[in-house]
């Protein structure tokens, strides 16, 4: 059954209107390793989310306030940011794995009325930006008795207060979600409430998910992917989302088996860490029990050939679906590119993995496949409601990808040229190279933006990562490029960071080589550059002295091949 | 930093990476060292708690991520 939630005008009304009919349902589940630390019925996540929205409203917290989280994932998440968005504000999640100056950098750029944040980060981040306490309310959870809170509240410490509930309407922004920018230029993509409740509707219909489901929510919910499927469409559709506080693999699995999770969204590389696992496992199989193993996946594979076939799958991998708690129904995989290899496995052993496509400016997700039949080759069938287009495509159909619908973002905050850039006349233009194939599936196949997405999902924008090498004089100029932008390979696996420059007249230095790797190392693994070009011509710039990247990439392609142009950076990671 | 848990934790990194225990002094970065990611880094602090019979909160990694940070850290714990 369809999802229809055009009566509500925002996102809070439709999450606070659901907490009725599923009141008696699991909501959430926080588990500490082994140890519940609790758990919350709808009805009990909205008395908590009330407490902490009068609290809010204490704090002068009034609609149209931006409220940061910077909370790893679990139950504070949640109840916060309900009662911001039952506050009438607007919720800016950030990721709580960057670091103090990352944070301070879009905390600067966002400057939030009120900011929530776990403890250690706190810690961390009062020493990098002593003055943050001064013009924001910060409200710290799970501080030590006793702690010197740097000008901070506890979160804990909310009344029971009553609080006002506050509509917004469809049009209003409800989150800031930045889809990169920890280095250089914020991406702040401002999302409404009309936005995010189509995109509820939008993937209801794909993923049909139930109130009987049981979300893990892995990835951090800062994340467009696991805001949707691990935040608002559980909540909505009275469905659980489980939360574990470690991220150690044993604790992982254990707590899938535990609490028998049916829902997963992960980024590829998290599930290339649960197929080595279980790849591990059967290697220890002796040699026919192994090729007995073989002989049930093709059974399966023909088995499920139009559709999944869940009871079917657990019956015949029953050791394996075990391990995962023997009720998992769909891995949700996005975020960056998915080896068809990789999708494929999972389903010959009767794990549907469900490839879908999309970008935060999009509101999350554009494409998704939804297993009818299984398809590991393509992203899917543009999500209801959203029109794609590829445009200008060359022989072989493949063009830039523009897409375009009721969940684009309305812009990224305080930047107009970008926004103006990047969402022309109603389309959003992605950046991506795709092309449409006869049943209408997407395929990407890769980038024409200068960037690389790495497999935990993380985008990189090489203009973000230049100021870490300006300190460097043994070159006359340099630029970082996405190696694919220069040369482009077809393929979006193991994409490489790589530093152009023109060096000084006594030729490339190992003095200049030990500044790149020294620098290298201060960097989060995947912002690091793994190779170098040396270009003996005057980079060309503008009349403002920007560097024209498009004309630089365009020279270096023009001149050299990528295997005679780019050295590896040895010894940098 | 008691000499003996950076010692003991030296010893124990040595042997699951493979590499040479004289290489891993307490100022190195263990991500670098080891060229290991953060999935991987959580994994070895699950042995690490094992290993010393404490319990290390994940976000250790972020406030410790050399050799020495890490033994002062299984001390804290302790």
């Amino acid at each position: 059954m369809s999802l229809n939630l055009s009566r509500f005008s925002c996102i809070g009304e439709a999450i606070r209107e659901s907490s009725v009919p599923f009141k008696s349902n699991l909501a959430l589940v926080e588990i500490n390793r082994d140890l519940e630390n609790g758990r919350w019925s709808h009805l009990d996540l909205r008395r908590e989310a009330e407490r902490f929205a009068a609290y809010l409203q204490d704090h002068g917290v009034v609609p149209g306030d931006l409220c940061a989280i910077v909370l790893s994932n679990q139950s504070k998440w949640v109840i916060s940011g309900l009662g911001i968005y039952w506050s009438g504000a607007v919720l800016v999640p950030l990721d709580y794995k960057l670091t103090p100056p990352e944070l301070h950098g879009l905390l600067t750029h966002s400057q939030p009325k009120c900011l929530i944040i776990e403890w250690p980060i706190w810690q961390k981040l009062s020493k990098e930006s002593s003055s943050i306490a001064t013009t924001t309310k910060v409200l710290v959870t799970e501080a030590p008795e006793g702690a010197d809170l740097n000008g901070a509240y506890r979160w804990e410490d909310s009344p029971q207060g009553s609080f006002q509930f506050h509509r917004r309407n469809r049009e209003d922004i409800a989150s800031i979600i930045y889809s990169s920018g920890t280095g250089g230029r914020a991406k702040g993509c401002m999302l409404s409430h009309g936005g995010f409740l189509t995109q509820v509707e939008q993937l209801h219909a794909v993923v049909s998910p139930v109130e009987d489901d049981r979300y893990f929510s892995i990835i951090p919910t800062n994340h467009a992917i696991d805001f949707m499927c691990g935040f608002l469409m559980p909540l909505i559709c009275g469905a659980s989302v489980v939360h574990q506080r470690t991220l150690r693999p044993q604790y992982l699995v254990e707590t899938m088996k535990n609490y028998r999770i049916t829902l997963l969204a992960l980024v590829p590389l998290l599930l290339k860490m649960i197929k080595q696992g279980i790849e591990e496992k059967i290697e220890a199989l002796p040699a026919f029990t192994k090729s007995l193993f073989e002989g049930i996946k093709t059974l399966n594979e023909t088995m499920t050939r139009k559709q999944p076939r869940p009871g079917l799958s657990r019956m015949l991998f029953k050791g394996i679906h075990d391990r995962f708690g023997g009720s998992l129904r769909q891995i949700i995989v996005g975020g960056a590119y998915v080896d068809r290899n990789l999708a494929e496995y999972f389903y010959r052993i009767g794990l549907p993995v469900a490839i879908g496509y999309g970008l935060t400016e999009a509101g999350t997700a554009i494409t998704l496949n939804d297993l009818k039949p299984f398809r590991g080759d393509t992203v899917g069938l543009p999500l209801p409601g959203m029109e794609l287009e590829i445009r200008n495509p060359d022989e072989g159909g493949i063009g830039e990808i523009w897409a375009s619908g009721p969940t684009l973002m309305k812009g990224y905050l305080d930047d107009p040229e970008l926004t103006a850039e990047t969402l022309v006349k109603g389309w959003l233009r992605t950046g991506d190279l795709g092309k449409m194939d006869a049943s209408g599936h997407l395929k990407i196949v890769g980038r024409s933006k200068n960037m690389v997405v790495t497999e935990g999902g993380k985008n990189v924008y090489p203009e973000d990562i230049e100021n870490a090498f300006e300190d460097i004089s043994d070159w006359e100029e340099f630029c970082i490029f996405a190696a694919n932008y220069i040369w482009p390979e077809g393929r979006l696996i193991g994409e490489q960071l790589i530093v152009v420059f023109r060096p000084k007249g006594d030729g490339v230095s190992e003095i200049l080589l030990e500044g790149l790797r020294k620098r290298n190392r201060h960097l989060a693994d995947y912002k690091r550059i793994s190779g170098f070009v040396v270009h003996e011509r005057d980079f060309p710039r503008t009349s403002s002295m920007k560097i024209k990247r498009q004309q630089l990439a365009q020279e270096l392609k023009s001149l050299r091949k990528r295997e005679e142009a780019l050295r590896p950076l040895k010894g940098d990671a | 930093m008691n000499e003996a848990v950076l010692s003991q934790l030296v010893q124990m990194v040595a042997s699951r990476f493979k590499v040479d225990p004289k290489q891993l002094g307490a100022e190195d970065d263990l991500f670098e060292r080891l060229g290991i990611d953060s999935l991987q880094a959580l994994d070895l602090l699950g042995e690490l708690e094992l290993q010393f019979g404490v319990e290390i909160p994940d976000y250790v990694l972020k406030e410790a991520s050399t050799f020495g940070g890490l033994a002062e850290a299984i001390e804290r714990y302790k």
